[in-house]
């Protein structure tokens, strides 16, 4: 079929409406337990299909009070007495999970968060739904989709200098502003798509809800095919068929610079050298954004041998990322130039336990949001790079990154 | 489906952490979320949205996917929110949840009277009668079922 990989994955052309086979579905410790509450109140007696649901802890792990670990306690054992793959805490982010080696190519994925799109990385069709619609999954196997017209985000050339692709998502969200892809799937494309490694292309999928978009998506190529080998995985890449796009953006990756989202907008960006000087009471990096083993490791290169100079949260996506982290040396690095380590998972971006932000604290964040109170009641985020937070972590303000 | 209540107004781009705020998510007492609702926006919003129809800017309800956000407005009694645009996850979920969603690009004064028929497609405000964007068929149906909750209880 012709169209573009939404259209081809679904099935339908854009604007139709269809029911649709979820082949991967997943849900962390947060809204597994809306929609286990939901799931029983639909009357469902069974799991349709307990062989592609996921229950992942993630975002508030270890449990930070007995009202927390009530509600996983609870959520646990019905996973575990379900049959549903389980990952504890300690395991990691949800979407860094299903990205190892569990989403594949051309796969209808549906997770209960809205950075759900990260593994579009794979060329799958990624999406974040409520509670609700997921318990409905967990009782059909199925949920319905409109099929959504896409944005072509072409390209071109390669990074230089300290720019990495958490510039490039955040200028394409700039770019396109927080609703500006709203009901839409974005599409990378382009020749400057061949040498980004999959850890920029999640990275860069991560980001694609805060412009609105229901999917972010790269066609599966010999990189795919590789890094899902590795995780024993053998898959076929997806050839670009002729389609039609909504709209397209251009971006020559020599002509990013790193820039910073201001609090409250991720879409309001500046480059990093206007903000220089700002003082920070705490740098944080991780995430589903950029808590990646790429990500530790070039926070490691640029704070080697020196020390931070104010509070460093650093948090592993996940165990394998921890794990290899471990066996480079990254972490030791990284320790001993004095940062904290998290447990892998989402750790204080979402505001609810370790690294709240205090009254008037400001915190250089490696995530993909920046809204009021986020992180704790009158804390402001900026988003930034990793290059761009190792370089401030080091300086105790904003600091412009080096060449690394 | 049709429902009438007072208009409160509020901006674009309101994110989910500002409806419901991710330090109470941790709970199924949903009155803590009825208490708490636009906290972070407006406090004194929470006491104003019995009978309310919420009318917002562009881009209602973007950010995190958390459903707490639509049950909390659901529960604290508003009748429907009106806005040029929604995220998309929470359009799901308000339907979802049985919280009417008007698309609709209406001037918002506080106060003013403000009815709807989401079947014939208008809403009211002030005397001034506009079209609104209809519902796809199957969201009309979860609607009219006052949920997908209740939806799957009669079709599963």
């Amino acid at each position: 079929m012709m169209g573009t990989l939404s259209e081809r994955i679904l099935g339908a052309s854009a604007g139709e409406y269809v029911d649709r086979a979820v082949d991967r579905a997943y849900v962390h410790d947060g809204t597994g337990v809306l929609t286990l509450e939901a799931w029983k109140s639909m009357g469902a007696k069974r799991i349709q299909d307990a062989t592609h649901l996921h229950v992942l802890f993630d975002h508030i792990v270890p449990a930070n009070n007995s009202t927390t670990a009530t509600l996983q306690h609870e959520l646990r054992e019905f996973a575990c007495s379900s049959f549903l793959h389980f990952s504890d805490i300690g395991g990691g982010i949800c979407h860094q999970i299903m990205s190892e080696g569990v989403v594949l190519p051309g796969e209808v994925v549906a997770g209960a968060d809205s950075h759900a799109c990260t593994p579009g990385a794979f060329g799958a069709f990624a999406t974040g739904v409520g509670a609700t619609d997921m318990a409905a999954i967990w009782m059909t196997g199925e949920t319905w989709f409109r099929v959504p017209e896409s944005i072509g985000i072409h390209l071109s050339g390669a990074f230089t200098g300290a720019a990495e692709a958490k510039d490039l998502a955040l200028t394409y969200v700039s770019r396109l502003g927080m609703d500006g892809a709203t009901y839409r799937a974005l599409e990378f494309i382009g020749e400057g798509t061949a040498a980004l490694p999959m850890d920029d292309r999640l990275t860069l999928c991560n980001l694609a809800v805060e412009t609105g978009a229901k999917a972010g998506m790269f066609y599966a190529d010999d990189f795919t095919v590789q890094y899902l080998a590795q995780a024993g995985q053998t898959v076929q890449p997806q050839k670009p068929e002729p389609c039609r796009y909504i709209q397209s953006l251009d971006f020559d990756l020599q002509d990013i610079v790193p820039v910073i989202a201001v609090p409250p907008r991720v879409d309001r960006i500046k480059p990093v050298y206007d903000l220089a000087g700002l003082p920070l009471d705490q740098v944080f990096v991780g995430t589903c954004t950029n808590g990646r083993y790429a990500d530790l490791a070039r926070f490691a290169r640029i704070v080697k041998g020196r020390k931070v100079a104010i509070r460093t949260i650093v948090v592993p996506a996940s165990r394998a990322v921890l794990q290899e982290a471990i066996r480079t040396g990254v972490l030791a690095d990284i320790v001993e130039a004095g940062c904290s380590i998290g447990t892998p998972g989402c750790g204080p971006c979402l505001g609810a336990h370790m690294g709240v932000l205090g009254e008037g604290e400001v915190c250089l964040s490696t995530a993909n949001r920046n809204f009021k109170n986020r992180m704790g009641v009158g804390g402001e985020i900026y988003l930034s790079s990793v290059a761009t937070a190792a370089a401030s972590a080091l300086e105790g303000e904003i600091s412009v990154p080096g060449v690394s | 489906m049709q429902g009438k209540g007072r208009a409160v107004c509020v901006g674009a781009d309101i994110d989910t952490d500002l409806v419901i705020a991710g330090r109470y998510l941790r709970t199924k007492d949903h009155s803590i979320w009825v208490a708490h609702v636009f906290e972070d926006l407006d406090l004194s919003l929470a006491g104003r949205m019995n009978g309310a129809v919420i009318v917002a800017g562009k881009n209602f309800g973007c950010g995190s996917s958390r459903e707490q956000a639509a049950i909390a407005i659901r529960e604290a009694g508003v009748v429907a929110v009106v806005a040029p645009s929604f995220a998309r996850i929470f359009f799901r979920n308000a339907i979802n949840v049985g919280l009417p969603l008007i698309e609709c690009d209406i001037t918002c004064r506080d106060g003013t009277a403000i009815s709807f028929d989401l079947a014939e497609g208008w809403v009211e405000a002030g005397g001034m009668k506009s079209a609104t964007r209809p519902l796809s068929p199957k969201m009309q149906e979860i609607l009219a079922a006052g949920g997908l909750v209740n939806y799957w209880r009669s079709h599963g």
